[in-house]
């Protein structure tokens, strides 16, 4: 048994295999972030920090002409959404239900999956974390008002920012939900979806619904640029419980680094 | 041009299975360059013959590495066995008897999904730390 004490909680395994499930099918849609950057990993629970290959001074503890260096890190941050499930639809989960209330469930992986995009997109300072469209050195490209006349003028320019840095494609781009329903929604003259229009302003890469992104940001895909390092990879823990509900929660550990910050051009609303 | 790689259809193969025989296949044409390299510099006496083909030899190392990597790291239950063989200390046989025995597992080669697609991961967490298995998601549809 390890730090999430699965073996310990009053579920079958029936019941742990449909919250398992669960979880990786409402995660999948919005973990925008993993569709776009490098990930490696996971190292496991044990991994506590990203190796960023820097030193700093530091003074010897004695004698003269030596010199002493530390090592630079960058921690792993944990991330944690706690959820509670109603004991009486796990149970009738054992009995054969198909109509498990998991809503708890679904709203904390809607919860932790916001939170890393937007540790990713725009940083988490608290943490060291720099976030792509923070670290970008192009000025917010304004997506306009029209999302069928200037999105893809706008999204146009983005990509031209990280194309004339040098930055192969494809490119992909990081839609906020609100942005993001505007694009799948709008049809441009003639009835030519704006979704594939942009696909093609992006060389083929993809577009991505990304909860907690402001805006939108243009994300080169080549490889090497952004570097999500994961620890312990999402998964679900027990906490506690009573005669009503079992508490869980859904945890993560994570760095992310951004290598190349010319490599992402940001979209302002 | 030739498709002796496949035993089966192409038609019926899916992409990555197709690449993988392609990548087996460049694995083997590297090693037979590499023993025929070896071959001609046993023979060869002409010092500037023989540096460049130890040079051509020297890519032919790097080459066949790369494919090896590559496959390993599509194929879990190989890797797991290649770790248990490759730059280890002591009796190769024994080595490989342990690592096989050991990686059973880890799931068939055959069967095994690609390293980094979901099904790998859900594979490998179900296996292992608990967690979703959910890893990279580049590639995949929303």
């Amino acid at each position: 048994m390890n730090h999430l004490l699965r073996d310990i909680a009053p579920l079958s395994d029936g019941n742990w295999a449909l919250l398992d499930d669960e979880a990786r099918e409402r995660l999948h849609g919005p973990l925008a972030a993993r569709r776009l950057v490098d990930f490696a990993g996971p190292h496991g629970w044990e991994h506590s920090a990203t190796n960023l290959g820097r030193t700093e001074e530091l003074a010897p503890p004695d004698g003269e002409g030596v010199e002493g260096l530390r090592r630079r890190v960058l921690p792993l941050v944990e991330l944690r959404a706690d959820f509670a499930i109603a004991r009486a639809e796990l149970a009738d989960d054992d009995r054969g239900s198909v109509d498990a209330d998991l809503e708890p469930l679904d709203e904390a992986a809607v919860r932790i999956a916001t939170c890393e995009n937007i540790a990713v997109f725009h940083g988490w300072a608290d943490a060291g974390i720099v976030g792509i469209a923070e670290a970008s050195p192009f000025k917010p490209e304004p997506l306009g008002d029209s999302a069928e006349q200037d999105y893809p003028r706008s999204v146009a320019r983005a990509v031209e920012s990280v194309r004339a840095a040098g930055i192969g494609g494809p490119y992909g781009l990081a839609l906020g939900p609100g942005e993001y329903t505007r694009v799948i929604e709008t049809a441009e003259h003639g009835g030519y979806p704006l979704f594939d229009h942009l696909g093609k302003v992006l060389g083929g890469g993809p577009i991505v619904w990304a909860p907690g992104v402001e805006g939108a940001v243009v994300v080169s895909l080549r490889g090497g640029d952004f570097l999500f390092e994961s620890g312990q990879d999402l998964a679900i823990g027990y906490d506690h419980h009573d005669a009503e509900a079992v508490a869980l929660y859904l945890q993560e550990s994570f760095s992310f680094v951004v290598a190349t910050p010319e490599a992402a051009a940001p979209l302002s609303r | 041009m030739g498709f002796d790689q496949y035993h089966e259809p192409p038609e019926e193969l899916p992409a990555e299975t197709r690449t993988f025989a392609r990548l087996c296949a460049s694995l083997e044409e590297e090693s037979q360059a590499i023993g025929w390299y070896q071959q001609r510099l046993a023979v060869e006496p002409d010092a500037e013959a023989r540096a460049i083909m130890e040079d051509a030899q020297g890519e032919e190392f790097k080459h066949f590495s790369m494919d090896l990597e590559a496959l390993l790291r599509r194929t879990p239950r190989w890797r797991a066995i290649a770790e248990g063989v490759l730059f280890q200390s002591g009796d190769i046989v024994e080595n490989g008897e342990a690592a096989e025995a050991a990686s059973e597992d880890v799931g068939s080669g055959e069967e095994a999904p690609p390293e980094g697609s979901a099904a790998a991961n859900v594979a490998m967490a179900r296996a292992g730390d608990g967690s979703l298995g959910i890893g990279s998601l580049r590639g995949e549809d929303r």
